[in-house]
């Protein structure tokens, strides 16, 4: 029990200073930045109280704006994606959750890349509608959302893979 | 009254994903509006050390560039000093070298920021240093930002790049103002409205400040008019700005405090009541 928890302070620590110090200044092509920190969302433990999770993932999307002091756009997008996610995972893993035994390292490949994706891509349009928060930049909005998606995504999925073999 | 509490125990989940919604929307309006962002910017103790001793690395990599910048800048300076040592031979008393308004305190960045909407700078000098909020910020090639939040040793500056910027700017040959915002599409272009339809834009035109707020002080450079176009009244252009300053490197700023702002505003607050 207690190890999980060191994991899981360590992988929060771990993913907000590598957000903030690198991957905030990567702009590839300008604007397109990965959002990597959304893993801690999508990896914490399932059978966990929701209560906890949902003011975990509250922090840590503060703490990123506290960083790029963006107001409050990471929150937002942050506590939506904590909530929403048990409708996603039934939707994505189905009876392997009912029984509530996902593990994300023995999952279906393709199931964990369409969790991951679906995930992202409600995060990035909450996060870049609030950031433009402008209606009549609704292009704009969904071409940053998109290709901020792709590339979030492929990190993710990159990220999932290098670490499961360790813990193998 | 048990009804109630049931309710609230069965949708606890909701009602906190809807209560710590509604406060990161506050946050968010809150840092759409200027000055009004009070609890999370980065110029608190945590963020700015941590900004600090990451910049303490990442500088080296830039040194070389930043010391052609800061050489040009000198050889500049030094033209200007000898231009005023030819003049002052002719001893006369020129009264605009005493009692300047304006102190300069230099200032690192520690943090820049061009992708987003609304861009945030952060600094490492803060209140220590008297600098205080609303002071402009400048560098050799131009206008920067304005000084937004501050603490005791870091300030936070809202960079040009900003779609809640607001400055007043001129064209450089006549005295036709407007004023400067950001449309959010790309950190080489501002945008300049409000220049009356009378006033002789023409492209390569320079813009420089118009000194008409206590921010900044008249005459600092800004860009170069790009295109302009007529806005939909076709009363005022709208003049697309070509930026002097490369703001995805830049490192070395100026802080500028204006003594008299104090005066100026209790000034103008009088005469408006």
């Amino acid at each position: 029990m207690n190890n999980i928890v060191t994991i899981h302070v360590v992988r929060f620590l771990v993913l907000v200073l590598a957000q903030i110090l690198i991957l905030n200044h990567i702009n590839f092509l300008g604007y397109i930045n990965p959002y990597l920190y959304i893993l801690f969302v999508a990896l914490y433990p399932i059978k966990n109280s929701r209560t906890l999770f949902i003011f975990l993932s509250f922090l840590l999307g503060l703490t990123i704006d506290m960083f790029s002091d963006s107001g409050g756009v990471h929150a937002a997008a942050c506590v939506t994606i904590a909530y929403v996610r048990p409708v996603v995972l039934k939707f994505c893993f189905g009876m392997v959750y009912e029984h509530q035994a996902v593990k994300f390292n023995q999952v279906d490949f393709g199931a964990k890349v369409i969790y991951i994706s679906i995930l992202t891509l409600i995060h990035h349009l909450i996060l870049f509608s609030l950031e433009i928060f402008n209606f009549s930049k609704i292009i704009l909005t969904l071409q940053k959302t998109l290709f901020s998606s792709v590339f979030t995504i492929l990190l993710c999925v990159l990220i999932t893979i290098i670490f499961s073999k360790n813990s193998k | 009254m048990q009804q109630i509490v049931n309710f609230i125990i069965r949708n606890k989940t909701f009602l906190l994903f809807l209560l710590l919604f509604t406060i990161s929307l506050f946050f968010t309006i809150q840092s759409h509006s200027y000055h009004k962002s009070k609890f999370v910017n980065s110029a608190n103790f945590l963020t700015g050390s941590i900004y600090k001793s990451s910049n303490s690395i990442s500088q080296y990599f830039n040194l070389k560039r930043q010391n052609e910048i800061l050489i040009g800048e000198n050889s500049r300076l030094n033209e200007l000093l000898y231009k005023i040592k030819d003049s002052s031979s002719l001893s006369v008393i020129d009264s605009s070298r005493f009692s300047i308004p304006f102190r300069f305190t230099a200032a690192k960045i520690i943090k820049n920021s061009y992708s987003l909407s609304n861009n945030v700078i952060l600094i490492d000098k803060g209140r220590k240093d008297s600098l205080d909020q609303d002071f402009g910020v400048i560098n050799s090639n131009g206008i920067v930002g304005v000084i937004d939040k501050i603490s005791k040793n870091y300030a936070t500056v809202i960079s040009i790049l900003n779609t809640n910027i607001n400055i007043s700017a001129k064209l450089k040959k006549t005295n036709h103002f407007g004023s400067l915002f950001w449309d959010g599409k790309s950190h080489d272009f501002i945008q300049l409205t409000d220049i009356p339809k009378i006033a002789p834009v023409e492209i390569g035109d320079t813009i420089v400040t118009s000194g008409r707020s206590t921010i900044f002080p008249k005459g600092i450079q800004i860009g170069v008019v790009n295109d302009f176009k007529l806005d939909a009244a076709e009363n005022y252009f709208i003049i697309n700005l070509k930026l002097f300053n490369d703001m995805t490197n830049i490192e070395h700023v100026y802080v500028i405090e204006n003594k008299d702002a104090e005066e100026i505003k209790t000034l103008l607050n009088t005469t408006n009541e």
